[in-house]
């Protein structure tokens, strides 16, 4: 099979996760888009390195995933917080930082 | 001991700095120790003269190199005392009257509180006037006469608590920084004339210089003597200084730190020789302030304004005298001294008079003193007949010798400064003799609670010492020219000229008109009762006793105008340097403000930026690629 329809389909995820991220207003959704945009680029990763016979890209992959799980554990922890604070965890609701 | 003149120095300026940092620890005993570092810098002086005359002959003097003080390639100045007879003439008038004030203070500032810091500053006075005089170089001298500058000003400020007294100590202070504008100016351009500050090479170079160089550096050294000496046109200070305590007055405002600039001017010789326009000016300024100060003398009722009216107009002598160069220079400093004597005695006497009447300074609130004050009015008498130039008393030797002196010349010069010199001695002659009559003769006009009485054995001392100096001191000098020799190394060897007039007729003439002035002072003042209340007095008088308005033409000619340039200035800087960068920084305060809206808080709206800001960079990259 060619390698080729792996990148395509990094992409095509990559770009369902970043659509998640702009369109939903629940911050775990939001949450669920970034991972998918980080696998995404793990596939992508994965790809290249099988198209190209070079190892880098696989090392990358293991990298993200380390990344990818310490994020998921600040990031939930940063979405409890708020939900204790403002009952809702909508991406709408805090505005403190509005210039 | 000419090696250790430094210590002359070093003594008093150690123990002014103890004075002031033991504070009310050293109140008891203060005054002694500035008496002792005094007097030790009088045995020491007295130890090197005594070397330099049993040297004999011409001294020629010795430079005593301290240490290197601005080491460069350009301009290096090493910290050095000259020792020769000019100097070492100023240290014994300065340390001698100087130790005697010192004696004379301990009785008459018995009852101050802050009789410890008066003798501190009067220490740090003596200090910084001998290194003016030792000085080796302009920007040593510059210490001392900034050092005399600070003394003065303290101690004309000395009781500040009055608010007219410390705008007195204010006013000297601001006047002085004028003339010390000159002598930076002086200094400034005898660097880049000669590369040099000390006098060796100075002097050395001088006779090389244009005629034009050394008129400029002349006249700048003349602001700078006219400053510190009181004389037209910077003498509104030194009237206004008498609100100093009386011994400052003597010993600061009438014996030695007035004298400064005449030190300056005869020191700085050579280079007056190689400019006789500037010499014509200092003369013509001497001559311009002897007048003045004698008809200031003779309206003011201030006993110690008429002194220091004297003052200004004994150096205005002086000042002439040092302007008709090598001929005139040995009896300047002749004449400087004499007057330290006599002028520094009568000002103890008025001092004296002072504490005996509640501090009264009045003279017509005075009269018919000398019954009760005989050795006060005795020794006033002494320095009254000094300088009224009655021989054999000093002022006849050294004040004689300046008119005959103006008088030597061609063209229109010698009559009018002979002329000056000559009339100056008959108003000397009535101010003088107007003070001394209303002071101790005629008819008692006291306030009611005044009980005048003689001063201590500590205040008369001092007095008797300075009244036998007023006496002798003159015919000891000049018996065989004495002191002009002494000085001769220095001041250069004057040929002899005659003048315009004969000299018996001269001296015969100066007699007659201080007969006259005396004469009629004693018709006005002397036999004659003398109104409690000044008469109103004609329009000279008015001018006369208000200073001629020199108040009032600085506050026109120099006051208002630079307040109006200093205000414009201020005007200019708001609108112009501040006006452009508030501008500059409104414009970059409005972009903030605009920028600020693109922070909307809105999460989702980052991450649209930031992908959008990801997908452009991919762009740039892909497209760049291919």
């Amino acid at each position: 099979m060619n390698p080729m329809n792996y990148v395509i389909l990094a992409a095509i995820l990559f770009s369902i996760g970043s659509a998640a991220v702009l369109l939903r207003r629940n911050a775990i959704v939001a949450f669920m888009g970034v991972e998918l945009m980080l696998n995404a680029a793990n596939l992508a990763l994965v790809a290249f390195s099988k198209i190209y016979g070079h190892l880098d890209g696989q090392i990358m992959a293991f990298f993200v995933m380390v990344v990818a799980a310490a994020e998921v554990v600040v990031g939930l922890a940063i979405i409890i917080t708020v939900f204790r604070a403002r009952q809702t965890i909508s991406l709408d609701e805090p505005a403190e930082l509005k210039g | 001991m000419q090696s250790l003149i430094w210590l002359a120095i070093a003594i008093p300026l150690a123990s002014a700095a103890i004075l002031l940092l033991a504070g009310r620890r050293a109140d008891a005993w203060g005054h002694w120790v500035g008496v002792i570092a005094s007097s030790a810098a009088f045995l020491i002086g007295a130890g090197a003269l005594m070397e330099m005359i049993s040297e004999g002959g011409a001294h020629p003097g010795t430079t005593l190199t301290l240490w290197e003080f601005i080491p460069g390639s350009e301009l290096s100045v090493d910290v050095g005392l000259l020792v020769d007879p000019l100097s070492i003439t100023f240290v014994m008038l300065i340390t001698f009257v100087g130790t005697l004030i010192h004696i004379y203070s301990v009785a008459y500032m018995e009852h101050d509180p802050a009789r410890r810091r008066f003798f501190a500053y009067l220490n740090l006075f003596i200090a910084a006037m001998l290194l003016l005089v030792l000085a080796d170089s302009y920007l040593l001298l510059f210490f001392g006469w900034e050092g005399v500058g600070l003394a003065s000003y303290l101690l004309i400020g000395f009781w500040n608590q009055k608010n007219e007294y410390a705008t007195a100590a204010n006013k000297a202070f601001v006047v002085n920084r004028i003339g010390d504008i000159g002598l930076i100016i002086a200094m400034g351009m005898m660097f880049a004339a000669f590369g040099a500050l000390d006098f060796t090479t100075v002097f050395a170079e001088a006779p090389e210089a244009s005629t034009a160089t050394l008129t400029a550096i002349g006249l700048a050294l003349l602001l700078a003597a006219c400053g510190k000496s009181a004389q037209f046109p910077l003498q509104s200070w030194l009237g206004d200084a008498m609100a100093g305590p009386t011994p400052v007055s003597a010993l600061i405002h009438a014996a030695t730190m007035v004298t400064a600039g005449v030190y300056l001017i005869v020191r700085s010789a050579p280079i007056f020789n190689g400019a006789p326009n500037a010499q014509l000016v200092v003369a013509v300024v001497g001559a311009i302030t002897l007048l003045l100060g004698a008809f200031i003398g003779m309206a003011k009722d201030d006993i110690k304004k008429a002194l220091a009216a004297s003052t200004m107009s004994q150096i205005g002598y002086m000042m002439l005298a040092a302007g008709l160069g090598p001929i005139g220079y040995a009896f300047a400093i002749f004449h400087l001294v004499t007057h330290g004597f006599f002028k520094a005695g009568m000002f103890l006497g008025a001092g004296s008079v002072m504490h005996a009447m509640n501090d009264q300074v009045n003279m017509r609130r005075f009269g018919a003193l000398r019954g009760v004050m005989v050795i006060t009015w005795v020794t006033f008498g002494l320095g009254w007949l000094a300088i009224l130039g009655i021989p054999p008393f000093s002022g006849y030797w050294s004040k004689d010798k300046i008119i005959e002196a103006a008088f030597v010349g061609d063209g229109w010069q010698p009559w009018v400064l002979g002329g000056a010199a000559l009339v100056g001695a008959g108003l000397t002659a009535f101010y003088m003799s107007r003070l001394f009559f209303m002071t101790f003769h005629g008819k008692a006009r006291w306030t009611d609670d005044a009980h005048p009485h003689e001063s201590s054995l500590l205040m008369t001392i001092p007095m008797m010492i300075l009244a036998v100096g007023s006496a002798f001191l003159g015919l000891f000098l000049a018996t065989g020219d004495r002191f002009a020799h002494f000085l001769e190394p220095v001041t250069g060897h004057a040929e002899h000229h005659d003048p315009v007039i004969a000299i018996p007729v001269i001296i015969g003439l100066t007699l007659a008109l201080v007969l006259v002035g005396t004469v009629i002072a004693w018709m006005k003042y002397g036999r004659a009762d003398v109104p409690e209340e000044a008469p109103a007095g004609s329009l000279v008088t008015i001018a006369a006793r208000n200073d001629f308005f020199q108040d009032s033409v600085n506050r026109a000619v120099f006051q208002r105008p630079g307040q109006h340039l200093t205000r414009t200035l201020v005007y200019g800087d708001a609108a112009i340097v501040d006006g452009a960068v508030n501008k500059q920084a409104r414009g970059w305060a409005r972009l903030g403000e605009s920028s600020r809206k693109l922070q909307t808080g809105q999460v989702r709206s980052y991450a649209l930026t930031m992908l959008v800001g990801v997908v452009l960079i991919a762009l740039v990259i892909v497209l760049g690629g291919m």
